[in-house]
């Protein structure tokens, strides 16, 4: 693959994505959060979480799914060329490759994060 | 100094590099200082642009500093010994929540926005901002909120219920004006904190200098990204509460009365979703002074720049998942506090990613000695304590034992002092020559740092030993003999020594400084932008917009400074004696637009004293002159945008060097007006969400919601104001289209229709419940439909404003079907409006059908 700078326009990139994969962080974090509050609202402090725990590990799966695959898409972006670390010249290559890394690194930090979330639901059985 | 060869990019243009005439330098010179020269004498106030405003906001932020800690000296010398009656019960509690409220509302968030002001500009080799009048409205806001909630307690009047003012405590027990001057006061603060971040976050995006690409930007503006979408995000929910808040103290609709179906807990949620990430909202900036300063003296580029981006990116969003570890004791479900007690421990992952990536680059650098890297290191270490602390108080058992002790009051003295004081302090230092062009003497800043440092850890390292002694927070005064003696003696010597720190830098800053010589250009040997600046200062920022193909220009690029100095980038001139910046790319920082910026003006300082005066007045009931200053603040408002807002230029392009031809004006997505209304809005209806949360909270809580026999709103109404306000969405996106299509008939035509719609519907939406005897006195269900539908209402008012205004704008020739700026502004907002008004009717006459 040979980069042509005009093979990675600036118009095919977006900083939205950036934030793609913590935002899906977030909503895997307050869809748990909310399933378990409303949960244990309506059934009483006393109650087993019931189908609670495995909803989250569905959230989970999903989410975590979702992540590695916009991780992989931002590890495709940033295999593209051939320009070197940090990325700090003034071509459209290394603003592609940049922007290729740093979703990889969010990606990674939302997936640890995520599975912190899940961890919880192992833990917890009752809403006490 | 740099390791790398010189290089530019292929496709970038190169500026011309022949012979400069001298007199056509000096005659563009003369033009620019004419237009960008500050105005003398009482007229200088009228200044708005980011020098001056800057300089303003970050002095007052200071001497707010200054007040907070000497409250904090008041508290120190009361708890110095047991039993001590220097401040009664009720005078401690004004100065410790004054203390907490004056620290982060007055100076931790203001200082932020204040030093962005100053230097994002200059980084970014921008002449300005792209919205200097708002900044200067919102400097003159904060001085007046501030100034007003400070004052206070000189009437013996300021709030009383701690820097988190939780009910019922401030609706039930203190039913005194204190309260009501934190609610009231700092809320006008807070909209001056939205408005700061809507400048930082286009002013980051749109207005970087051609070819400084995204993998460019210096990490400053990084980190003021992401801070400037955590305002927008996090503030409007305290916004929300404040709005609940007042009104149960002020009319008792009874959101936070349990009796009545309220709940506290509900203010402590939507206190802590703006509190927690708040924290970071502080210590971000700061950080990014330090991935500033630290480059500069290890005399290379930061190692790691992505995983910092990493780091600020990712720090912004789980800050957001935290909030519940403020509120581990309140009861809930122990899986909740599992949530936030995981979250609590990730956002060390990129805490410390960062802390490492800058020991990284100290460590593969050459590390020059200098004052702000002593306080750079001290900050560094006080913090990772503070962290380390911070990862303890995060486990829901030791937070059990912890809570509400010193322990906690130690912790986050170490995060804010450590994270947030000491890196200001290294950038005061390192800034100071930029901003006012002469050195700070380094014996002094050495001895002040001695003298904090050590004062510092005297303070408050004990007080992690004083509250697991069980010493709880908050306490006015202690009996001998529990162990808490000497420890507490011990903090409040620590505390005088801290002051005579601050004592010794205030001096080093107050002297007279005539007869030292002017600071070198670029003193410490930096490599970005904001180092372009003369000493003694030029106004208008930077002589030409350069041409960037570096992360750190001054270092890379050869013969830059002078190359800028010549004028030989883009407009090195004022050829039509108007302020003018570039307007680029948000990925690739491609120009596009020429952006002409308004003037100087008094119009902005006149708009926020009414604006202070409709909050101040309305604290003390005066009803009367809080509606006549609200009108006048509209009036001013609307003065404001008329004479400084979309004007139509006398040209439609200019060349603005480098044989680059840009168009003057641009409308929708394109103009940086729309992306402000865009940003704007997007932290209006996180107020908005919040308010619904409460409507779905109060459902979590209550068995039966809505409550039995209640037969309010019903459906009729709500679907009859939705469809209304729909409606007059739709009239004004074709009003937009017959502007477009040059029919100005059918333009005025719809607006008109579109406004009648609005106000009929705002109508019928107000009528669902008054209509069917909700009584929001009652309980807890009715007050917040009451508070959803008068919130659309309101917004659908402000619609109908807008309306009128484009109609008079259309008739008076400053809105035309090529120049539509204000339509289009106007079409997004209401594009917010609609949204606004369908979740609202789906909630309060949808949601009932369903349970």
């Amino acid at each position: 693959m040979t980069a042509q700078p005009s093979s990675v326009p600036e118009q095919r990139e977006s900083l939205w994505r950036l934030a793609f994969a913590p935002a899906l962080w977030l909503l895997h974090f307050f869809l748990c959060y909310l399933t378990a509050a409303i949960w244990c609202a309506k059934a009483g402090s006393g109650a087993s979480l019931g189908g609670v725990r495995f909803a989250i590990w569905g959230y989970t799966a999903a989410a975590v799914a979702a992540i590695v695959a916009i991780g992989w898409n931002g590890f495709r972006r940033h295999a593209y060329g051939h320009s070197l670390a940090p990325h700090d010249e003034d071509t459209p290559e290394d603003r592609h490759r940049f922007l290729g890394l740093a979703t990889v690194l969010l990606a990674g930090l939302s997936a640890v994060a995520t599975s912190y979330t899940a961890m919880v639901s192992v833990f917890f059985e009752s809403c006490r | 100094m740099t390791q790398r060869s010189p290089r530019a990019s292929i496709e970038d243009p190169e500026p011309y590099r022949g012979p400069i005439d001298p007199a056509l330098r000096r005659a563009q010179e003369e033009r620019l200082l004419r237009v960008w020269e500050n105005p003398r004498g009482l007229r200088y106030w009228s200044a708005v642009n980011n020098t001056e405003v800057g300089r303003w906001y970050t002095s007052t932020a200071f001497l707010f500093f200054l007040f907070g800690g000497v409250l904090a000296l008041l508290m120190r010398i009361q708890l110095a010994i047991p039993d001590n009656d220097f401040l009664s019960a009720d005078q401690y509690n004004q100065v410790f929540t004054l203390h907490g409220s004056v620290m982060m509302f007055l100076f931790a968030v203001p200082i932020l926005e204040a030093v962005s002001i100053l230097l994002l500009p200059q980084m970014l080799g921008a002449r300005d901002l792209p919205f200097p009048r708002l900044s200067a409205y919102g400097y003159w806001c904060f001085l007046i909120g501030g100034v007003f909630v400070c004052g206070s307690i000189f009437f013996d009047a300021a709030p009383r219920g701690g820097w988190f003012m939780y009910p019922p405590l401030t609706t039930k027990v203190q039913t005194d004006v204190g309260a009501d001057i934190w609610l009231l006061g700092l809320s006008f603060i807070e909209v001056a904190s939205i408005a700061a971040a809507v400048e930082l976050i286009v002013g980051v995006l749109k207005c970087r200098p051609p070819g400084m690409r995204i993998n460019l930007i210096p990490l400053y503006s990084w980190y003021i990204l992401v801070v400037a979408a955590m305002i927008l995000f996090a503030f409007p929910p305290l916004i929300a509460g404040d709005l609940l808040m007042e009104l149960e103290r002020l009319l008792d609709w009874p959101f936070f009365d349990p009796a009545r179906g309220g709940d506290p807990l509900l203010w402590q949620h939507l206190f802590w979703i703006f509190g927690h990430p708040e924290v970071y909202i502080v210590f971000l900036p700061s950080i990014a002074l330090v991935a500033m300063i630290l480059p500069t003296f290890a005399r290379r580029p930061m190692v790691g720049y992505t995983w910092v981006v990493l780091a600020a990116v990712g720090t912004g969003f789980l800050s957001f998942g935290l909030w519940v570890h403020h509120m581990f004791t309140t009861g809930l479900p122990g899986i909740s506090l599992g949530f936030f007690s995981a979250a609590s421990q990730a956002v060390a992952i990129p805490t410390g990613i960062q802390i490492f990536c800058f020991l990284a680059t100290l460590r593969a650098g050459r590390v020059v000695r200098s004052v702000p890297m002593l306080y750079v290191f001290g900050g560094l270490a006080t913090f990772v304590v503070g962290g380390l602390t911070g990862v303890m108080v995060a486990l829901a058992p030791f937070d059990f034992q912890a809570h509400d002790s010193y322990f906690v009051v130690s912790h986050l003295h170490y995060v804010l002092i450590g994270g947030t004081v000491f890196p200001l302090v290294a950038g005061l230092y390192y800034f100071y020559p930029m901003v006012r062009g002469k050195l700070l003497r380094e014996r002094p800043g050495r001895i002040a740092f001695w003298l904090l440092f050590v004062g510092f850890n005297l303070t408050f390292f004990p007080m992690h030993w004083t509250g697991l002694l069980g010493m709880q927070r908050r306490i006015f005064t202690f009996p001998a003999g529990l162990g808490w003696d000497r420890l507490n003696l011990i903090s409040s010597v620590g505390a005088f020594v801290l002051a005579a720190g601050f004592v010794v830098l205030l001096v080093e800053l107050l002297r007279p400084r005539g007869r030292d010589p002017w600071a070198p250009r670029n003193p410490w040997g930096a490599g970005t932008l904001e180092w372009l600046g003369e000493n003694p200062e030029r106004p208008w920022g930077v002589r030409s917009v350069p041409e960037i193909d570096s992360r750190y220009p001054l270092w890379d690029q050869p013969d830059f400074m002078r190359e800028v100095d010549e004028g030989r980038f883009y407009l090195p001139d004022a050829e039509e004696g108007e302020r003018e910046t570039l307007v680029t790319s948000a990925i690739d920082a491609e120009p596009l637009q020429c952006l002409r910026l308004p003037g100087n003006t008094f119009l902005t300082l006149w708009a926020a004293i009414a604006t202070g005066g409709a909050f101040i007045f309305a604290t003390f009931e005066w009803w009367w002159p809080t509606l006549l200053s609200t009108v006048a603040a509209f009036a001013f408002i609307v003065a404001w945008l008329w004479t400084g807002t979309s004007t139509i230029p006398e040209k439609p392009t200019k060349q603005v060097g480098l044989g680059l031809t840009l168009p003057l004006y641009a409308s929708g997505p394109a103009s940086v007006g729309w992306w402000a209304m865009l940003i704007t809005m997007l932290g209006d209806l996180t107020a908005f969400v919040s308010l619904v949360f409460g409507y779905f909270f109060y459902w979590t809580i209550h068995a039966e919601f809505p409550p039995a026999g209640t037969t309010g709103p019903g459906v009729l109404w709500p679907v009859i104001g939705g469809a209304l306000l729909l409606g007059a969405w739709a009239l004004t996106i074709l009003a937009r289209r017959c502007n477009r299509l040059e029919s100005g008939f059918a333009f005025q035509l719809s607006l008109v229709a579109a406004g009648v719609l609005a106000v009929a519907g705002a109508a019928a939406l107000v009528a669902a419940p008054r209509l069917t005897g909700l009584d929001p006195t009652r309980h807890v269900y009715a007050a917040i439909v009451w508070i959803l539908v008068v919130w659309t209402a309101v917004h659908a008012g402000a619609g109908v404003a807008m309306h009128l205004y484009c109609m008079a704008r259309r008739a008076a020739g400053r809105l035309t079907s090529r120049f539509d700026i204000d339509i289009a502004n106007v079409a997004l907002y209401w594009h917010f409006v609609a949204f606004t008004a369908f979740v609202t009717v789906a909630v309060i006459a949808g949601f009932p059908l369903v349970t």
